[in-house]
């Protein structure tokens, strides 16, 4: 298959890659691992006027602690981020989601930035980042501003991002004490869209309280969700209270709405989320337990 | 020098050691680059929808999906497909390996796996059995030859001719 016709530039700096942006309007678009935007260009689901390719501008694909955050520069590749030992050790939930997304061919190119701006509720990143309290630092002709992951999925391929905007950084609050968290996804083969994902990030109290959790969910609606009502609930219990960690999942599985495909049911969906989540919840608190 | 946004770009691109230069369109696969405009057949169209990775190539030392990539972004890289694997006639010990343990059957799958397993040899010379199923597993073998194929790269895993 071959892709529409399109112009296309490499810029060597983010500004010249923001004016780009700016003077071709909505025809153009930035590629960035390029491992979702090709295929839909092979299937001509998408007809960019113009592609900006990022992949030449430096200084985007850093992994790397700051005072406040753990800042993921948009360009890291998931290979890096699996193999980055910060992430593997501190920020496990991601180290989860990385090792599970596409293939191992898929992975050398695909990046942190494209996975979550490209909008798909299929893909993994958006959960995590959900559960993470993440925000994401958009670049455009009047410089940075920040983006709550809550406020980030829109709709369907429809993210916060201006077409003059380029996601250059993720950052997710700093790994505190007795915190941790874990993705779990069930998939029919490698490389497919998850049948349901569950990303689950908790911090316990000494007395082994949940002081602070986030749920996001994978595949389970038009966007990735953040599973609110599940959170409330869960917030103040015992992980050890069983009927607490069951209202967490049948909470986390009513705010999702998948749809009926090839990979499962509306119904059969809801209960693999209401699993997972109880399962990524479990995992969450073992570790943190361990990270004290 | 400004991006030139009209019409056929001019890339430059090492292939197993050789550097080439082309005009291309932006819209060129790099798989295509590789099988039309340098005659390299050996690096296969499998799926056409980048799941299959029999079109499996490395790039600066990365192995990706040929059809998966544009030729323009693979510019001033480095490109290493099945044809170069082979030194003076003699087969790479991944290959050697795969001949000795039938890692193949109908043979298509067969350079994106050759690919793929070297670049995961590569990267660790002494990988257990789930990491050698973890590092072909976007490579599908429609003859599901992966007992053989698993079996080859711990072959070629054991050679001492690297």
């Amino acid at each position: 298959m071959i892709p529409p016709s399109f112009e296309y530039a490499s810029p060597k700096s983010l500004s010249e890659a923001i004016d780009l942006l700016a003077s071709r309007g909505e025809g153009a678009k930035v590629i960035a691992g390029g491992q979702s935007l090709i295929p839909l260009l092979k299937l001509r689901l998408a007809s960019p006027s113009l592609l900006v390719d990022i992949n030449r501008i430096p200084g985007l694909s850093r992994i790397e602690e700051s005072v406040d955050f753990l800042r993921i520069g948009a360009m890291a590749r998931m290979a890096d981020v699996e193999a980055s030992a910060l992430i593997r050790e501190d920020y496990p939930i991601i180290h989860d989601a990385s090792a599970v997304i596409g293939d191992p061919l898929v992975r050398n190119l695909g990046t942190v930035g494209g996975n979550v701006s490209h909008g798909d509720p299929n893909n993994d990143m958006p959960a995590v980042m959900l559960a993470l309290g993440a925000e994401f630092v958009a670049t455009g002709p009047a410089g940075e501003r920040t983006i709550r992951a809550r406020d980030f999925f829109l709709d369907t391929f429809t993210v916060a991002l201006n077409h003059d905007e380029i996601l250059t950084e993720i950052r997710v609050p700093r790994c505190r004490p007795r915190s941790g968290g874990c993705y779990l996804k069930l998939e029919q083969k490698v490389a497919d869209f998850a049948t349901a994902g569950v990303a689950v990030q908790v911090r316990l109290t000494n007395g082994d309280e949940c002081e602070e959790i986030g749920v996001g969910l994978t595949a389970a609606g038009p966007t990735a969700i953040k599973a609110k009502r599940a959170e409330d609930w869960m917030r103040g219990k015992a992980p050890f209270d069983r009927a607490a960690v069951r209202g967490l999942a049948r909470l986390a599985a009513e705010g999702s709405n998948p749809s009926t495909d090839l990979r499962g049911t509306f119904a059969y969906k809801k209960q693999v989320i209401a699993l997972l989540v109880g399962r990524a919840f479990r995992r969450a608190c073992e570790r943190a337990r361990g990270a004290s | 020098m400004p991006p030139r946004l009209d019409g056929r770009i001019p890339i430059t691109v090492t292939v197993n050691g050789i550097k080439m230069e082309a005009e291309v369109e932006p819209r060129l696969l790099l798989v295509h680059f590789i099988r039309e405009n340098l005659g390299l057949t050996g690096t296969h169209v499998g799926c056409d929808t980048s799941n299959c990775s029999a079109c499996a190539v490395l790039m600066d030392g990365k192995v990706v999906k040929a059809c998966t990539v544009l030729a323009v972004q693979a510019d001033g890289r480095e490109i290493l497909t099945v044809e170069g694997l082979s030194k003076g006639g003699k087969l790479h010990p991944v290959q050697e390996a795969f001949l000795a343990k039938h890692g193949l059957q109908c043979g298509f799958c067969t350079p994106g796996m050759l690919m793929s397993a070297y670049a995961l040899l590569k990267g660790n010379r002494h990988p257990t059995e789930e990491e050698i199923r973890e590092g072909i597993s976007g490579n599908v073998c429609r003859c599901t030859g992966y007992v053989q194929i698993v079996e080859s790269v711990q072959q070629a895993a054991r050679s001492k001719k690297w």
